[in-house]
């Protein structure tokens, strides 16, 4: 089930751009592409640890600032031949604001 | 997948959990995933690896994890029972059963004896010292890279593969290497002298000391090595010995259990031993008197003795010439086949000196049979398909050693047209030739490095790069050799200097319209050329260019070094590394205040403030601020420090005020955006103890003025400063400055330093446009200060001032 939560104005986001969120001790990457579209990722790359909202975005991906993995906004996955896998939340613009669930938060806590 | 195994399975058990056992059992899986059930015994305590690829991982070109090459979860995955870290230490054929040095018992229906080859050690006195190792397995390079940590002198045993590759590896960590060869020649077993003559010069280039036709006598030192003594006396220090003289097959087991042995383990076609039970694999066979030690023979033992295993017993293994290259980044070569020529055989040879190639292809009787290729190799997968083939060169002899570029149209691809779609291309990662096709057609591949990215084919030595671009311009026509520019990035085809050209004159002035005009392929380009545009545009249009933050990096969009952690570092300006107490006091209260855990002096005369926070950068800058410390820009493609040394002021030897000069060069220059890092340094005298020889723009104070240098870094390939010109006034050193920092800005492609930019220009053009051409560099210089004039604002205050304030604090605090 989903679980929305209010995160802030969507013009907070900058455009090719991310921010980061706290919650429940988890860290989350919102990112808004050139075109407009958000998404959000848990602010982990599956390489090392780095912060994807930290990277630079292009197209529908975002390019780790540590060591260069290219990561699939949509999807989560890795990019190229590099294999991983980062948790995804659905993101929802309400009017001017963001909705996060973050129900897959819970889910993946519970694991 | 374990479930379909029924425990009354036929079952498998392999020693050696190296590369021919492991490919063994993958060839084995790929024909019939549920005939065994296989147990691994392994005498290292890890998963398998890419042996070959330990040279990498001890150049720091590689990690260790980077080069595994099945996981844990593969093993469980194919219900392997993997016992990591146990030697097996007899086999008994009645039982058929194997005992392990820690005491485990296993019974077998088929045995696959891998156990590789073990490093010789020379028998001198001395070998067993700590200090001495070989160059085989994990162990030997972690021993390598901590030594490397506290040590200086190096000296390897041996000058062939491995013994270079472990020199080079050294050097790389910073030691000081010798090699010592017995032989006259380097590699004398795939070069001719005149090759191996190249190499030693090459490697003697990159600060390694060769010594040919040397015997080592002794081994010296009490509690650890501290030298090599050769037999002609001479001694040689060494904190580390690296035995690299050859390999044995390792064949103790097989011959304590009666199995025939002569230098190696005996094979038949089929890869079965004497005793039909057991087979062999990799560098502890001998087949027709022949051993192996290169991979290449050993994927086709592999593939032959998985079809024995499954019951295939009709294929046979057949000896092929493996094609040696040298994994030294830097150093082209490949030798394959007879290619010191003999009885009967011609030679066609082609030198050119300057560019340090040599090629040598060996005829006989019309056919190739063998080649050595120095300094450009760039053909080798197509004279080893040539000479795989056998087949008379009739009418390609007259250009054949010009390579396939050179032949009858078609001639270049057709040994790769022809090849089966399972052909395998890239030995390293086991990528064939259909997959590297596939991913070309589907993901419309166009370059290698996509290529190496989507398929890790080319991506490991890198030694089938040829024959993946081979397949390129097979799949893409005439295509491909248009995009064979060095382009910006895949994002286009377009080279650097194609794209600053048309910003400058088509009047392209935002990253889009650039992108629109020039047909880019992605819509928002990459993380590669967009940095690179953003810099192009600010350098083209100063003050007009509205700066896109978003094509940044984190550390030039944040201002402060992102560090491993996802914390920042913080690197205030010490113009000329000169500080004061208030300074310093309002570095350590900011460390007090925000908790800060760790603060270095730099290499760069200045004081590093790291781990700090994201949220806390712009509290941290206000308090630097308002002690009047603006940001070092060490984190940014611009103006880093300008070193300098105490000079006349307090130097006995000093000539003049260097420290002053080099406060005025970081006041002029501080802010400035570059291709590259920059950093500029000023000593007093030629004793030059600021290390202004190895700097973008150093300067040397004499008594009679100061000489200015340009082009020199330290960092992954050192490179001394070349001379400019000697002058006598300040203002002169300041207009030299700003005007070659100026053509440097224009002129180089985004990510090259001055070093690569002064070598690929050419100091002689550099030179004739700032020296002689007085015009040329006072306008030069200008266009420096009116780039400036927009430039020098401290990023720090702007922040602290409430810009980009979003980007450090989080969105949402969740109480
Ligand atoms: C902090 C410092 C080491 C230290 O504790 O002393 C340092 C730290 C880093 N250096 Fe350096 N370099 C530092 C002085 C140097 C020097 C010495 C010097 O400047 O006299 C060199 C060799 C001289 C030179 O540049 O020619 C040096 C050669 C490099 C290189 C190799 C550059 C090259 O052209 O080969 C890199 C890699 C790169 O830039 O791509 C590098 C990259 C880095 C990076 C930025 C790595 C990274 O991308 O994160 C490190 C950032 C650490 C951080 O977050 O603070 N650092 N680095 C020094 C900062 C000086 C300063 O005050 O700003
Ligand atoms: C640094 C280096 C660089 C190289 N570069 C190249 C290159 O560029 N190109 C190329 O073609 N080749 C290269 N080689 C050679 C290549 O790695 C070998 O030919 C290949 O690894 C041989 O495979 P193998 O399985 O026979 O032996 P190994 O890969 O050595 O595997 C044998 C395994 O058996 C284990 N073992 C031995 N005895 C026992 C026992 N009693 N019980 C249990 N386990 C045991 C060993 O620990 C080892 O893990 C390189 C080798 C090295 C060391
Ligand atoms: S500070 Fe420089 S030398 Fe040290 S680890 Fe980082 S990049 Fe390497
Ligand atoms: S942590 Fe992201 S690429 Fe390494």
């Amino acid at each position: 089930m989903a679980l929305w939560l209010d995160i802030g104005p969507a013009a907070d986001v900058p455009s090719q751009g991310a921010r980061k969120l706290h919650i429940a001790g988890r860290q989350i990457a919102v990112f808004r592409t050139a075109e407009g579209k958000f998404f959000a990722l848990e602010d982990r790359c599956p390489h090392k640890q780095g912060p994807l909202s930290d990277g630079i975005v292009h197209g529908d991906c975002v390019t780790c600032p540590l060591h260069g993995w290219v990561i699939n906004l949509a999807s989560g996955t890795a990019q190229g031949a590099d294999e991983g896998q980062v948790l995804k939340l659905a993101v929802a613009l309400e009017g001017e604001r963001l909705k996060l669930d973050i129900a897959a938060l819970s889910a993946a806590a519970a694991e | 997948m374990r479930d379909q195994i029924s425990p009354d399975r036929s079952r498998l058990l392999v020693i050696g959990n190296g590369m021919a056992g492991m490919r063994t059992v993958e060839e084995v899986l790929k024909r019939d995933p549920t005939r065994y059930r296989v147990t691994v015994i392994g005498a290292e305590p890890h998963v398998n690896y890419n042996r070959i690829l330990l040279s990498p991982v001890l150049a720091g070109e590689k990690t260790f994890d980077e080069i595994i090459i099945n996981t844990r979860a593969w093993y469980e995955a194919n219900s392997i029972d993997l016992i990591a870290g146990d030697a097996a230490i007899s086999i008994d054929p009645a039982q058929k059963q194997v005992s392990t040095a820690s005491g485990r018992v296993v019974s077998y229906d088929m045995l696959l004896l891998a156990t590789g080859s073990n490093p010789f050690i020379l028998p001198v006195p001395g070998k067993e010292l700590p200090g001495v190792c070989a160059f085989r397995d994990l162990s030997d390079v972690e021993m390598m890279l901590s030594a490397a940590q506290r040590y200086t002198d190096a000296v390897v045993i041996g000058g062939g593969l491995l013994g270079l590759e472990a020199a080079n590896g050294l050097a790389a960590q910073g030691m000081k290497v010798s090699v010592i060869h017995l032989m006259e020649t380097l590699m004398e077993r795939q070069l001719d002298p005149a090759a191996a003559k190249l190499l030693a010069e090459d490697l003697t280039q990159r600060g390694i000391d060769i010594i040919t036709g040397a015997v080592t006598e002794a081994l010296i030192g009490a509690d650890r090595v501290q030298a090599v003594r050769l037999k002609d006396g001479r001694q040689i220090p060494a904190d580390l010995v690296v035995m690299a003289a050859g390999i044995r097959p390792n064949m103790t087991l097989a011959q304590a259990a009666g199995l025939a042995c002569n230098r190696g383990v005996i094979v038949n076609d089929g890869l079965q031993t004497s005793d039909p039970s057991i087979y062999a694999v990799g560098e502890c066979t001998e087949h027709n008197g022949q051993m192996v030690g290169l991979v290449a023979p050993i994927w086709d033992q592999a593939k032959v003795c998985a079809d024995h295993l499954t019951g295939k017993t009709t294929s046979a293994y057949r000896q092929i010439q493996p094609a040696t290259r040298l994994k030294v980044t830097g150093i082209d070569m490949l030798s394959v086949g007879q290619f010191n020529g003999g009885e009967g055989c011609e030679d066609i040879i082609l030198r050119d000196g300057s560019r340090g190639v040599y090629k040598r292809l060996v005829l006989k009787d019309d056919i190739l049979v063998g080649a050595v290729l120095y300094g450009d190799a760039k053909d080798g997968g197509w004279y080893v398909d040539l000479l795989e083939k056998a087949a008379p060169l009739g009418d390609l002899r007259d250009t054949v050693i010009f390579g396939p570029g050179l032949t009858a149209s078609g001639a270049a691809d057709s040994g790769l047209a022809d090849l089966p779609d399972t052909a395998e291309i890239c030995g390293c990662n086991g990528v064939c030739k259909g997959t590297i096709m596939a991913a070309i057609a589907d993901k419309g591949l166009t370059t290698l490095k996509e290529v190496k990215t989507n398929t890790k084919a080319a991506a490991s030595c890198g030694s089938c790069s040829s024959k993946v671009e081979g397949l390129l311009a097979l799949a893409l026509g005439g295509d491909y050799e248009a995009k064979a520019v060095d382009s910006v990035c895949g994002c286009t085809d377009h080279s650097h200097e194609f794209v600053r050209a048309a910003i400058r004159d088509k009047a392209l002035k935002t990253i889009p319209q650039v992108m629109q005009t020039l047909g880019w392929r992605t819509p928002g380009g990459c993380a590669s050329c967009r940095p690179a545009l953003n810099f192009y545009l600010l350098c083209a249009w100063p003050g007009e260019y509205q700066d896109d933050s978003r094509s940044r990096f984190i550390n030039e969009r944040a201002h402060a070094n992102i560090q491993k952690d996802g914390t920042f570092s913080v690197i205030p300006r010490m113009w000329g590394g000169v500080t004061t107490s208030g300074e310093l006091r309002a570095i350590a209260d900011v460390v007090d205040k925000y908790e800060i855990p760790s603060v270095k002096v730099t290499g760069g005369q200045r004081i590093d403030l790291l781990g700090v926070k994201k949220e806390d950068l712009v509290a941290v800058w206000a308090d630097l601020n308002a002690a009047g410390m603006v940001s070092g820009h060490a984190y940014g493609k611009a103006l880093r420090t300008v070193k300098t040394c105490v000079g006349s002021e307090w130097c006995r030897f000093g000539t003049q005020d260097s420290t002053g000069m080099g406060i005025k060069l970081e006041r002029m220059t501080w802010g400035s955006w570059h291709p590259h890092k920059v950093k500029l340094a000023v000593s007093g005298c030629p004793r030059n103890c600021a290390e202004a020889t190895i700097k973008d723009f150093g300067v040397i104070a004499v008594d009679s003025g100061w000489e200015l240098l340009i082009g020199g870094n330290g960092g992954i390939v050192l490179r001394g400063c070349d001379f400019l010109v000697k002058v006598t006034t300040e203002a002169e050193v300041l207009e030299y400055c700003a005007a070659f920092l100026q053509m440097y800005r224009e002129e180089a492609r985004y990510l090259e330093r001055t070093a690569p930019w002064v070598e690929r220009v050419g100091l002689a053009s550099i030179k004739s446009r700032l020296l002689d051409d007085t015009e040329n560099r006072q306008a030069l210089a200008a266009r420096f200060a009116y780039a400036q004039s927009f430039a020098q604002i401290d990023p720090w205050a702007e922040r602290v001032g409430g810009l980009d304030a979003n980007e450090f604090k989080p969105m949402l605090v969740e109480a």
